[in-house]
């Protein structure tokens, strides 16, 4: 058994006593990332997204995202994810414009290695990252990926509250402005931590997100929470 | 006696005992450690459960284990579920992220005995069951069974990718035929099932696991109508969508309680078995827990052994107190003047009756015991602690019972009834076993009657009158509350 293998069992459990067997307390270092594995395609998971603006799904979670490939970021546990942690991992530019440009789809950005940005329609509630690095052959361990779409709210929202879940990590920018952190070792948990209120434009709103994760599965979702906690449908989001 | 004087007492006799050197009430004794057990299953005279790899334990009582059952074929995370002669274990091999995938195998095998030294015992290979090819994002590992209205199911998978639900026959353990596997949850692993009420349990790990103190595991639950689902928490959240209420998490010295197993005993009490990811008084290693199960609103939350400490024994038939059949000692009071006062007349506290004064009059010997108006005396506050080295049933340990600051014991008598005996003494019958029920009351039984009775438990016979008698479920006449003075 591998030190990552044994890393992966602390991230996930399961029936994990072989973890047991390798638990050090110097397990939480960083290590050369995996290759990449056959791309798989992402067909089952997504979409490309479509022309016209895109609805929530009935429950309120955005569906329509811009996605960067993923970022390397060798982590062999997900116990590392403390707040601390995670805001400089994510604070950190990987590429130019990485929190003020707005992406498009195919675009390719410069960061430690080229990696294109793709328009998808997700098929699920959650947006699959593991899914989608692995369908696009690209590492799914060790990572750090990118999310962008923008929110048109036909009316000025007050006291509307983003909530997101993720796993594992992420934080959450809205209209440029930190909305939401979840950090530490999570599961992808709907409504799991929420904003404060805060007001949802007419128009144009901007969601950016990080997300990181060390070994498993990784994915998100996120929707609005009206002041009575009633999901927000009646919005659309577009990727320009 | 004063509430200080009360907690002095508490202390002083928490010292005396050594508690603080006697496990917590929740810990079981001898070397219970394991990963990943299977449900608690009674075989030849035992109760046994497997764990991660070849191993398991077994208890004669549910509250000391040890190491010795054996089972072929490693993998992990076995479940064991007796279905008529047989014992059909189920386990995973492969996967689980070890050797770098996550391709795996549920196997399912029986054998008639779980003691290898019954000429009963012997593993007989049924087959595959279920499994992931190491490419799906799917996981199939720790399996458990569930058998409900003649339905044998199958929960099996982890936090890479779905819970999966399957239907085994249960007169073969194979796969019914034709029989595709249903995704009932994400963000679990170390799934269980129970049935109860029309209601179907999906109860399974949360958190992060094989990290010792540090590791965040606790166990959560959804329920539906059918076993597949869809299964919602408490808030409607969907299990598919990461919901789940809780049901246990770390308590005390025990940190990272997954993979829970139900134990159904006698009389309708209700525990569950996990195993705690550090047991903070054993360097931290994994062992098995047992804690009772309650039932609130329909849904199912661990319960607790009952504290050490002083406390009424309140009846729940007549809210009436369990207490020495002894004169009744007034606090002295001016009745007069206390309704002739006038309101703005000053006041003053009135001490607690003292354990002087109320037993000045008691025999010296063995007294009777009574229900009665609680008035909190002395005569009516009982201290319990668990005693050391005395065992214990399923997951508590025998516990005595005294009058606080006395040595007077409450103790089971050969005809059947209830006293308090001077001095304990460590006999069978002044141990007491006290199970909490699904409603969160006890049941509180002694570990041996003079004559060799069994089975018999502390019962309000009357109002007024406890004895010892079989214990009714459905009856309120053998539950008991602890409450704080």
């Amino acid at each position: 058994m591998t030190g990552m293998v044994r890393m992966m069992r602390l991230a996930r459990g399961g029936a994990a006593w072989l973890a047991l067997a390798g638990a050090t307390p110097g397990m939480a270092g960083q290590q050369a990332a995996p290759a990449p594995t056959p791309a798989t395609g992402i067909a089952p998971y997504f979409q490309p997204a479509g022309a016209t603006p895109g609805a929530p799904d009935a429950d309120g979670f955005l569906r329509r995202w811009l996605l960067l490939e993923p970022i390397v970021k060798p982590n062999r546990t997900n116990t590392v994810f403390t707040a601390s942690y995670v805001r400089e991992a994510l604070g950190k530019e990987y590429f130019p414009g990485q929190f003020t440009a707005t992406p498009r789809d195919g675009q390719i950005v410069n960061a430690a290695e080229p990696l294109r940005w793709h328009a998808l329609d997700s098929n699920s509630f959650d947006i699959k990252l593991f899914n989608l690095a692995q369908g696009l052959g690209k590492p799914t361990y060790g990572v750090i990926f990118q999310a962008y779409t923008v929110v048109d709210s036909p009316r000025e929202m007050r006291d509307v509250r983003m909530a997101v879940g993720s796993n594992a990590a992420s934080i959450w920018w809205l209209n440029g402005k930190e909305a939401v952190g979840l950090f530490n070792d999570r599961r992808m948990v709907m409504d799991d931590v929420l904003s404060d209120r805060l007001t949802l434009r007419k128009g144009r709103n901007v969601i950016r997100g990080a997300v990181i994760n060390g070994p498993g599965l990784s994915d998100f979702c996120v929707r609005f929470l009206d002041a009575e906690g009633k999901p927000i449908t009646a919005v659309s989001t577009v990727l320009r | 006696m004063t509430r200080h004087i009360l907690t002095a007492l508490a202390l002083s006799l928490a010292a005396s005992l050594g508690l603080a050197a006697v496990p917590a009430a929740a810990q079981l004794q001898g070397e219970p450690f394991i990963h990943d057990p299977s449900t608690v299953t009674f075989s030849d005279g035992r109760w046994y459960t497997f764990g991660t790899r070849q191993g398991g334990l077994v208890s004669d009582d549910g509250w000391t284990w040890r190491s010795g059952p054996v089972r072929p074929g490693g993998g992990v995370a076995p479940d064991v579920i007796k279905i008529g002669e047989r014992y059909y274990m189920a386990y995973a091999v492969g996967g689980g992220g070890m050797s770098g995938g996550h391709a795996s195998q549920v196997k399912i095998m029986w054998t008639l005995s779980l003691d290898p030294k019954s000429p009963r015992f012997g593993y007989h290979d049924v087959g595959v069951v279920a499994s992931s090819d190491g490419v799906e994002t799917a996981d199939a590992i720790d399996p458990a069974f569930l058998l409900a209205d003649g339905r044998l199911w199958l929960t099996y998978g982890t936090y890479f990718g779905p819970i999966r639900v399957i239907e085994l026959d249960p007169k073969t353990g194979l796969r019914v035929a034709g029989n595709q596997p249903v995704d009932v949850a994400i963000d679990m692993e170390a799934t269980a099932m129970m049935y109860r009420d029309g209601w179907y349990y999906l109860l399974g790990t949360h958190g992060t696991c094989c990290d010792g103190p540090n590791s965040t595991y606790h166990i959560r639950v959804g329920r539906a109508r059918s076993p597949l689902g869809p299964y919602l928490d408490h808030m409607g959240t969907p299990l598919l969508k990461g919901g789940g209420k809780l049901v246990v998490s770390a308590r005390g010295r025990d940190i990272g309680p997954g993979h829970f197993g139900l134990i159904e005993l006698p009389g309708g009490v209700e525990k569950f078995s996990m195993h705690y990811e550090a047991d903070m008084d054993r360097s931290g290693r994994s062992v098995l827990g047992i804690a009772p199960l309650l039932w609130r609103d329909g849904w199912p939350v661990a319960g607790e052994n009952v504290a050490p400490g002083t406390y009424e024994i309140a009846s729940e038939r007549s809210g009436y107190a369990l207490g020495l059949a002894t004169d009744f000692v007034r606090i002295p009071f001016d009745a007069r003047r206390s309704f002739m006062a006038k309101p703005g007349d000053p006041v003053a506290p009135l001490p607690d009756q003292t354990l002087a004064q109320d037993s000045a009059g008691w025999p010296q010997g063995r007294v009777r015991v009574d229900l009665a108006d609680y008035m909190v005396r002395p005569h009516q506050l009982w201290t319990i602690a668990p005693v050391a080295d005395a065992g214990g049933s399923f997951g508590a340990p025998y516990y005595k019972l005294t009058i606080a600051g006395t040595t007077r014991a409450l103790a089971a008598t050969a005809a059947g009834e209830v006293e308090a005996v001077p001095a304990f003494t460590g006999a069978a019958e002044q141990l007491w076993r006290v199970d909490q029920l699904t409603d969160g009351t006890y049941r509180i039984m002694p570990k041996a009657v003079p004559g060799g009775r069994t089975g018999l438990a502390l019962v309000a016979a009357g109002a007024s009158t406890p004895t010892l008698a079989a214990f009714d479920p459905i009856s309120p006449a053998g539950r008991w509350t602890f409450r704080t003075p």
